[in-house]
């Protein structure tokens, strides 16, 4: 058998498919929540940049993972609600606000990594402690299962629990109802006295809060420091995961699966003699053919319905 | 009987100085089916906005129940007990039936999650004690649009509305959805609720109605019992003027026919037949007018005249070509321009200078641009010639539109589209909101256009602006052509009014006419 094909059908390569896709699933729950709430969050880059920069640095001088934690998801949240003051109070176009902060983001951490260690690269300097891995227990002996379930980091754990708390926010609270009801239409929320912008907030911070799980994994599990620019277009992807999903809970999750796959691929054909660059590129280019594939479904339903109308009116012409 | 709203001595002025409703009273009794009539523009639609707490107004007061009132926002005038069925539901489409009906108020348990069982539990009980009946697990999406409107109605009255506004509920409906609709309203009203609804169709007034307000010019003319007034009492009320401006004198030469419209249909996607079966002549030399209460489907003619929509079926002959479906710039080339009913959406573009927006129709051709350069030069002289000849008050040719007053936008539009030298100009409400000043010139300017042997036809819905200008007169009304007067000096509005409003059609029924 082909090494290649061997190596992509072991446990070993199911568990890196988990892995890799955890970074994607996180700040995709987060897109999926604000565009149900009609304004969608596209700084999800910016805000798993910067948790995870201050995770890494609270981390490094407290020893503290809980207050990493704690800091990384304060620091997740608040660039969300800076967005959401520009886009709701300030009335500015709320992609023009997001690609600001992402701007923001990757320039202010590099500033403070140079500033607090001299190095302009990374933390490899500071020691950042790292979120634990977690055996499931009984599911850890069951085989092929246990070696491809079992052993992740726990955030990893959490991101899938994420997609259970989104579900029950989206469809088993009032204010899931609400977020639904202001992005579908924000004048019928507001006559019956529902606060549009605050719902909107909520949605915004709610994307900033699981922004930053996915930022505090990577820069705390996935690896164990803080690298510029390390969030490498991830916060841009789960905007395709999300949009590929529906905004669905178990959509935005196989989507998420579907590039946790494509990614995991790329560093495994990484190890045959080819250019670096090219599969690099691998995992952007399935995103842009998986949303031309998604936009051309949607676009064929639609014509569809058009011929339909004109049956109706032939039918009413008779 | 006793009353449940008084109103009393309504001022509104809106920031613009347009005012809306001038020493408006108004009581509405108890138990009844309370409705306001009146044509586009008489003031209805500002003051249900002001009961229902949207605006509110200078002078006056509401009292509800008794007690005096004043409602800061919609919520307030909820919490009150007034609910409001607007014309544009309000409706998640996402979201079932019942999930809209609690939206706001959900019930909870646990404090933090949505009750779905009392969601559903509480939207059928609604339901059911109305006998209104709906399907509370569906989405709104897949509903037709009146059932869609009585999920609003049930929402109000889960709301616990006692007094319920309709504004102009029967615009979006078929005849069948119409019946269901009134049999709903009876059944409201015979549990006690109050409705007050505003219509401009008088045939579903006096089959509904205890008592009817009409207004007019933004006050009010009267309150009757509806039993005291007959369709022709109301349409008189509604329309009656007073003031008749002079009459153009008649046209020196009539011509050809330079447009003909022929069994012109135009279905909406919500499956409405906004154009019923239109023919008519268009000749040169002659202003042909069609009057109308506003939303019978002027916008719809005027639409597939002018190639920016395609007609269902049907024909539009410009000097015997068939125009239907073709675009803007085609229909344009052929020689027919067009003065849209919005000058701000559909007439210039605001922030770009009177320059650019005179040569938006032809910046492609000689000597505008060569090439693909635009020729400044030219451009700027042929606006100063525009600005001079229309009298355009305007600080240069490079001023944002945007900036000028209504009356000179509008001679902005005005201008482009006579300047391309058309043989047919569809002119539609050419000179709503602007100063007399300005109405006037543009008056002069249709006569001109006229005398020199062009076609035109005039949409409005100003009917001393019709009597006025046309040389014809036709009728259009729910989509359909319901008179032709062939002589408009020997017309008076007390002839077209029975027609404006259903109460009277020429040979039976619409289609049949052809002018």
């Amino acid at each position: 058998m082909n090494p290649l094909l061997k190596s992509i059908f072991s446990t070993e390569f199911a568990f890196a498919v988990i892995r890799v896709m955890t970074p994607l699933l996180l700040p995709a729950l987060g897109v999926a929540i604000t565009n149900l709430a009609g304004s969608v969050n596209i700084a999800l880059e910016g805000i798993m940049l910067i948790a995870a920069f201050f995770g890494v640095l609270v981390s490094a001088f407290t020893g503290s993972l809980f207050l990493s934690l704690l800091a990384g998801i304060a620091a997740g949240v608040a660039l969300a609600a800076i967005l959401g003051y520009f886009h709701l109070k300030l009335k500015a176009d709320i992609i023009l606000g997001a690609i600001a902060l992402n701007l923001f983001a990757a320039g202010f951490t590099i500033f403070m990594l140079f500033l607090i260690t001299g190095d302009k690269g990374s933390t490899s300097s500071l020691k950042s402690l790292v979120f634990p891995s977690v055996h499931i227990p009984l599911i850890r002996h069951i085989p092929v299962l246990g070696d491809i379930v079992s052993g992740h980091n726990v955030l990893t754990y959490v991101a899938v629990l994420m997609v259970l708390v989104f579900y029950i926010i989206v469809y088993k609270t009032p204010l899931g109802l609400r977020i639904r009801a202001v992005g579908q239409n924000p004048d019928a929320a507001a006559s019956v006295g529902i606060k549009v912008d605050r719902i909107k907030l909520y949605a915004l911070m709610l994307s900033g809060f699981f922004g930053a799980l996915g930022g505090l994994y990577l820069s705390m599990g996935y690896v164990s420091w803080f690298s510029r620019d390390m969030t490498a277009g991830r916060g841009f992807i789960a905007i395709a995961a999300s949009t590929l999903g529906g905004n669905l809970p178990m959509g935005t999750f196989l989507a998420s699966l579907l590039f946790g796959v494509v990614n995991a691929f790329a560093i495994y054909i990484a190890s045959l003699n080819v250019p670096s660059e090219l599969i690099q590129m691998i995992p952007y280019l399935v995103t842009l053919v998986a949303l031309t594939i998604f936009s051309l479904r949607t676009l064929r339903k639609r014509p569809a319905k058009k011929e339909e109308k004109k049956l109706h009116v032939d039918e009413a012409a008779l | 009987m006793s009353t449940i709203l008084e109103i009393e001595n309504i001022l509104k002025v809106y920031p613009d100085g347009v005012i809306a409703n001038r020493d408006v009273s108004l009581r509405v009794e108890d138990n009844t089916i309370h409705a306001v009539v009146g044509e586009n523009g008489a003031g209805k639609s500002t003051l249900m906005k002001i009961i229902f707490g949207i605006t509110s107004p200078q002078e006056g007061t509401i009292r509800f129940r008794g007690k005096e009132v004043r409602f800061k926002s919609p919520n307030d005038a909820i919490r009150s007990g007034i609910g409001m069925v607007h014309q544009h539901l309000m409706l998640a489409p996402d979201l079932t039936v019942a999930e809209n009906m609690v939206l706001g108020i959900e019930p909870r348990k646990r404090k933090l999650f949505l009750d779905q069982e009392e969601t559903l539990r509480t939207s059928k009980k609604v339901s059911e004690e109305y006998g209104l009946d709906v399907p509370v697990e569906k989405k709104i999406r897949d509903l037709p649009i009146g059932v869609r409107q009585r999920v609003e109605i049930l929402k109000a009255l889960f709301r616990n509305a006692e007094l319920l506004i309709l504004d102009e509920p029967t615009a979006v409906l078929t005849p069948q959805e119409v019946e269901v609709l009134f049999k709903t309203l009876f059944k409201l009203k015979e549990n006690g609720k109050t409705i007050l609804f505003i219509s401009h169709k008088l045939k579903e007034v006096k089959q509904i109605a205890d008592r009817v307000t009409v207004m007019r010019d933004s006050r009010v003319i009267t309150t009757e019992e509806a039993s005291h007034l007959t369709e022709e009492k109301i349409a008189h009320l509604m329309v009656g003027r007073d003031i008749a401006g002079d009459r153009l004198p008649p046209s020196p030469a009539l011509g050809d026919i330079r447009m003909s419209v022929r069994d012109l249909c135009y279905v909406t996607d919500e499956n409405i037949r906004a154009l019923n079966n239109i023919n008519f002549d268009l000749r040169a030399g002659e202003i042909l007018g069609l009057a109308g209460v506003e939303g019978n489907g002027q916008t719809y003619l005027i639409k597939t005249l002018t190639g920016l929509l395609e007609p269902t079926s049907g024909d539009i002959l410009l000097e015997n070509r068939n125009i239907a479906g073709l675009s803007p710039r085609q229909v344009r080339e052929l020689g027919l321009s067009h003065i849209p009913e919005d000058r701000m959406d559909d007439g210039v573009a605001e922030h770009t200078s009177l320059e650019e927006n005179f040569i938006v129709d032809r910046y492609y051709k000689q000597p505008f641009s060569r090439g693909i350069r635009l020729r400044w030069k030219d451009i700027t002289s042929h606006s100063m010639d525009l600005i001079k000849r229309f009298q355009i008050l305007t600080k240069n040719s490079r001023t944002p539109v945007g900036s000028l007053s209504g009356g000179n936008i509008q001679k902005v539009v005005v201008a482009r589209e006579l300047s391309s030298d058309p043989e047919v100009i569809i002119a539609a409400q050419p000179t709503r909101g602007v100063d007399v000043g300005s109405e006037e010139h543009i008056h002069s300017i249709l006569k001109e256009a006229r005398d020199r042997g062009k076609a035109v036809f005039l949409v409005s819905a100003d009917l001393d602006e019709i009597l006025k200008l046309s040389t014809r007169v036709i009728v259009i009304y729910n989509g359909g052509l319901v008179a032709h007067f062939p002589d408009a000096s020997a017309v008076t509005d007390k002839d077209l009014g029975p027609y404006m409003l259903g109460v009277k059609k020429e040979e039976g029924s619409s289609g049949k006419i052809h002018p």
